[in-house]
């Protein structure tokens, strides 16, 4: 169907509330946090007109660095370990029958969806002494003692790799449930198994879907805000945790909105990034 | 790959992903007022507790008043910008469509401070609504993802037939479009519907002294220790959230929302 080009004003109408909505309830609130990013902070919780950049100037400080750096750290790890993970289960996924798929599916989608409290009060759950995983290591005799496991870095790497898994599968999924399925009987015929046929055929072809699904899920793993409370120490603390503390309990709003637009310039830097990569992998 | 590694595989995929689930689920039939696993004795009271504790059913009350509100916004602002982009050849409407997008993709603290600062300036900070639009506002990229999906998927020459016939713009979108979008739509409010129910951040910082959502309700008692209710909660929300999933994967076509080609497609 060839679409036509609107001509009368009028055509543009239906757009009219949408982009109206947007503009006032998503443009306004980001150019007014831009704004308060450079406001002067009066104390006791408020903040007037300035232009200064006082707020930015306080990222140079080695709190400041260090909170960013274990942040990129830990958002890095959780999506090296979830695409490592997710990778080979999606290429599982896509080859079963379709009735399983969508099972899987189903139970992918739910987990996404709960809520950060809800993951970090279960994995707490888990990892608690009364009724954790170490009961059952003591009751199968490999441990002397239940212990807790929480808070801890380890616990607080497990629930966001738990919280990203079903992330990671749902963006990889579409790349691998359009491969060309003839790619991998032309290695196995040509004797390859099927390990090697994953590993030599597989993995190089969708190199560029790898990277961009890793930078996708960086991005995720960035916004993650309760896992580290819940389940990690205040050195654990993210730069998302970070932002929330000082805009509600610091009351420094300009400090918090000059982190916030740091970190949108750092997502939108990477997700440019991706979609870079994914776009040369459709060129090709 | 053998049969059996790959169950193997899968075993233990489900198993991580079901672990933590399983254990509040055996929490939340405790007897006692414990956190303990396994459960001692069976007892389906917390659950209960949900709806006879005024507090916990008001928190109940609001997640649903919140999400049903926020997710049929979200459709609103989403649906024209869909069939838009589906009916004109615009390329500067693009710009909707990104904006569309953009909340979702960006980490979801950078929205909610956003809104923190929008609604503090104009004075109407903790306003109970305020968090309806927060969050039609910060949803509006499921139902968009979906309703997009839904009017590539429609047959053009069934519009050109339409229009050989004499059908006006509004005619075709009552007889056609709209019939054959609806599953999508109703995707996409499911979607906006599960996801503001749990949603946390922007809630709190919105309206986060002023109205107690489930999961801002949950947070707030994990301060003060562990109570069952929250674990028969948890227990609620997964239940809620296969449901509607499930419905979807039911009454339409869940891989090909997703992203994967149907074999009808070629």
């Amino acid at each position: 169907m060839m679409k036509a080009v609107p001509r009368r004003l009028r055509d543009y109408a239906p757009l009219g509330f949408p982009a109206a909505m947007l503009l006032c309830f998503f443009v306004v609130p980001f150019g007014i946090m831009i704004a308060i990013s450079f406001y002067h902070r009066v104390q006791g919780g408020f903040y007037e007109p300035a232009f200064e950049t006082a707020n930015y100037e306080r990222f140079l400080t080695a709190f400041f660095g260090g909170v960013l750096g274990f942040s990129l750290l830990l958002s890095g790890l959780v999506a090296a370990i979830a695409v490592t993970l997710a990778f080979p289960f999606t290429w599982l996924l896509v080859r079963q029958r379709r009735a399983v798929q969508v099972v899987w599916l189903v139970f992918l989608l739910s987990v996404l969806s709960l809520s950060e409290v809800i993951i970090g009060f279960a994995w707490s759950t888990l990892l608690s002494k009364t009724a954790g995983i170490t009961n059952l290591l003591v009751a199968l005799g490999v441990m002397d003692q239940a212990v807790s496991l929480s808070p801890s870095f380890g616990a607080v790497l497990v629930g966001m790799v738990y919280q990203a898994f079903p992330y990671t599968v749902l963006v990889l999924y579409p790349a691998l449930s359009r491969l060309d399925p003839t790619l991998v009987e032309a290695a196995r015929t040509l004797g390859a198994s099927p390990l090697r046929a994953f590993f030599n055929v597989i993995v190089p072809g969708l190199r560029n879907t790898i990277v961009a699904t890793l930078i996708m899920v960086f991005v995720f793993a960035l916004g993650s805000y309760l896992l580290p409370q819940l389940l990690g120490r205040p050195q654990q603390w993210t730069l998302s945790v970070l932002i929330t503390d000082q805009a509600i309990y610091q009351s420094n709003m300009p400090f918090a909105s000059a982190m916030a637009v740091f970190l949108v310039l750092v997502s939108l830097g990477l997700v440019g990034l991706s979609l870079l990569a994914g776009r040369r992998e459709n060129a090709q | 790959m053998s049969r059996i590694a790959t169950r193997l595989a899968f075993g233990c995929f489900g198993l991580f992903l079901a672990a933590p689930l399983a254990v509040v689920a055996g929490v939340s039939i405790n007897e006692k007022k414990s956190l303990s696993f396994p459960p001692e004795g069976f007892s389906l009271a917390w659950f209960g507790e949900i709806f006879s504790n005024g507090e916990w059913f008001a928190a109940l009350l609001s997640s649903l008043g919140v999400a049903v509100s926020a997710s049929v916004l979200s459709v609103l602002v989403a649906l024209p910008i869909a069939w838009f982009l589906w009916r004109w050849h615009a390329p500067f409407a693009r710009i909707v469509q990104v904006l569309g997008l953009a909340p979702f993709i960006l980490p979801p603290v950078i929205t909610a401070l956003g809104f923190l600062a929008f609604w503090s300036e104009l004075g109407l900070y903790g306003q109970p609504w305020t968090v309806v639009i927060s969050h039609g506002i910060f949803f509006v990229t499921l139902p968009l993802v979906t309703l997009t999906l839904g009017f590539d998927a429609i047959d053009a020459t069934l519009v050109e037939a339409a229009a050989t016939m004499g059908a006006d713009d509004r005619a075709v979108l009552r007889t056609i479009v709209f019939p054959l979008i609806r599953p999508y739509m109703i995707s996409g409010l499911a979607f906006a519907f599960v996801l503001s129910l749990n949603e946390y951040i922007v809630a709190y910082m919105v309206v986060g002294f002023t109205v107690e959502t489930l999961p801002i309700k949950i947070f707030n008692a994990l301060r003060y220790g562990y109570t069952p209710t929250m674990a028969a909660v948890t227990v609620l929300f997964v239940f809620i959230a296969a449901l509607v999933f499930g419905l979807i994967a039911r009454f339409g076509d869940l891989p090909r929302l997703l992203g994967a080609w149907s074999p009808r497609d070629e």
